[in-house]
């Protein structure tokens, strides 16, 4: 057996920059009641979203992603050269291959990084940052790129009640790179495929093609209470035990950056966490929706945008949805 | 030892106190949890998986939506507990 050179990694990985994008176009709640019978209330308080932001023809996956990967590298300090990997997390661009990274990648003037798309619905930013981390200790890359881009009003079915007021387009990015100390704490993660169908595509794409069209676009569907009791109750046993790995204590942890699925699942999990009140608690829904894996790199970059985070805060953040999978970890704020 | 009807309904009473803020002398038989307590359908997932862990019983999905009283979630408890 030949001797093979080990890779040489940093000690340890850290979050340097993030940057995000949101759609120009706002739509507040009257315009999801041109097509569901419901009510600005009923959709406050069941969700807590007031209003998202839907994208333009423009506004594209890639288009979106290059505008907060700018930033995100912008933030770090670093140059689009710099950039050795690109992940991109989402499940709304419409083309099975080339992967959407590798536009991307060459839409930042990164040069000839590695670049790949992952599919882990709303959990997906922590499943790429948690591959940026490893790349970066293994010596595989020296910075990595970690996008979350959805469009997901291309995927809502804007006459279902139980989804229509729900979602929203943006795209979030962070810049992963090396550490002298631990600043990304171990993951929690995993998948529970027996609940598969609690949130699902509708059709699959080649229903297209055999046998005709299907009276409706393929959307997003879910088993809204099923999906709720889940992430409520489950969810909030997988961020303890982020935070135990992690071996913070609720008065360690300075602000808690949820999935922006719904307002009521967030006051539910700081509830069961006993977090006290001087967590700053991301609320980004309100305004964003759920924008599956861009919902945290997005709220994280608002937070530290309006000075409601800062810079080296000790933040809990985790992921969950389709799958359904989930990732949760601690990491030290850009 | 399993729960008698006076136990269940008084401890379904603390539970929707924590969750809804609802005195525990409202909550009574015939209470409905949606019009009367303001526990609505979310509240509701979370009042029963609080009473699935009090009371060691499982109450799935499909059947919180028959539990539209105190009553009736009393009586599905006394029921299916172990
Ligand atoms: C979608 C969600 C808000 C729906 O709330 P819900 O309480 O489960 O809604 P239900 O379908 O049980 O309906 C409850 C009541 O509201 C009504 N209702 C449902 N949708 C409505 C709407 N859009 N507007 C007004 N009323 C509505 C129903 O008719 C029902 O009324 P009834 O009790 O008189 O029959 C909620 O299930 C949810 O957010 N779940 C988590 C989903 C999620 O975050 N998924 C992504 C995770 S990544």
């Amino acid at each position: 057996m030949s001797k093979i050179s080990p890779s040489k990694g940093a000690p340890y990985a850290r979050i340097m920059g993030v940057g995000g994008y949101r759609p120009t176009r706002v739509v507040p709640n009257e315009v999801i009641l041109e097509t569901i019978d419901s009510s600005d209330e009923w959709i406050r308080s069941r969700s807590g979203i007031a209003s998202r932001h839907w994208a333009s023809p423009e506004e594209t996956v890639a288009a979106m992603s290059i505008e907060a990967a700018g930033k995100a590298i912008a933030d770090a300090g670093v140059t689009p050269e710099q950039i050795d990997a690109v992940i991109v997390s989402t499940v709304s661009h419409f083309k099975q291959t080339p992967a959407i990274a590798t536009e991307i990648a060459h839409g930042i003037g990164a040069g000839k990084p590695a670049a790949f798309d992952i599919s882990a619905g709303c959990a997906g930013f922590g499943y790429g940052l948690t591959l940026a981390k490893g790349m970066i200790v293994d010596g595989s890359a020296g910075h990595v790129l970690v996008i979350g881009v959805e469009r997901l009003s291309d995927l809502t079915d804007l006459t279902d009640r139980a989804t229509a007021f729900l979602f929203g387009d943006g795209a979030g990015a962070v810049v992963v790179g090396p550490a002298k100390e631990p600043m990304m704490g171990p993951t929690v993660w995993g998948s529970e495929g027996d609940k598969a169908q609690t949130i699902r595509q509708t059709e699959p794409w080649t229903a297209y093609r055999d046998g005709g069209r299907p009276e409706k676009f393929p959307a997003i569907a879910q088993e809204g209470q099923s999906v709720f009791r889940w992430a409520v109750f489950e969810m909030a046993k997988v961020a303890q035990q982020a935070l135990d790995a992690a071996g913070i204590g609720p008065a360690d942890l300075d602000v808690f950056i949820p999935h922006q699925a719904n307002m009521r699942i967030i006051d539910s999990m700081v509830k069961t966490l006993k977090l006290p009140e001087s967590v700053t608690v991301a609320r980004d829904v309100e305004t964003t929706g759920n924008t599956s894996a861009a919902s945290i790199p997005l709220a994280m970059e608002r937070l530290l945008a309006t000075g409601k985070a800062k810079s080296g805060d000790t933040a809990l953040v985790i992921g969950f949805g389709a799958g359904l999978v989930y990732a949760a970890t601690v990491v030290t704020l850009p | 030892m399993a729960a008698t009807q006076e136990e269940i309904v008084a401890g379904l009473a603390e539970i929707v106190n924590e969750i809804a803020g609802i005195p525990v002398e409202d909550v009574q038989l015939d209470k409905s949890f949606t019009d009367d307590l303001d526990v609505d359908s979310l509240s509701m997932v979370e009042v029963v998986v609080a009473a699935e862990e009090r009371f060691d019983v499982k109450i799935p999905d499909d059947d919180v939506k028959e539990l539209k009283t105190v009553g009736d979630a009393a009586d599905y408890i006394a029921k299916h507990q172990s």
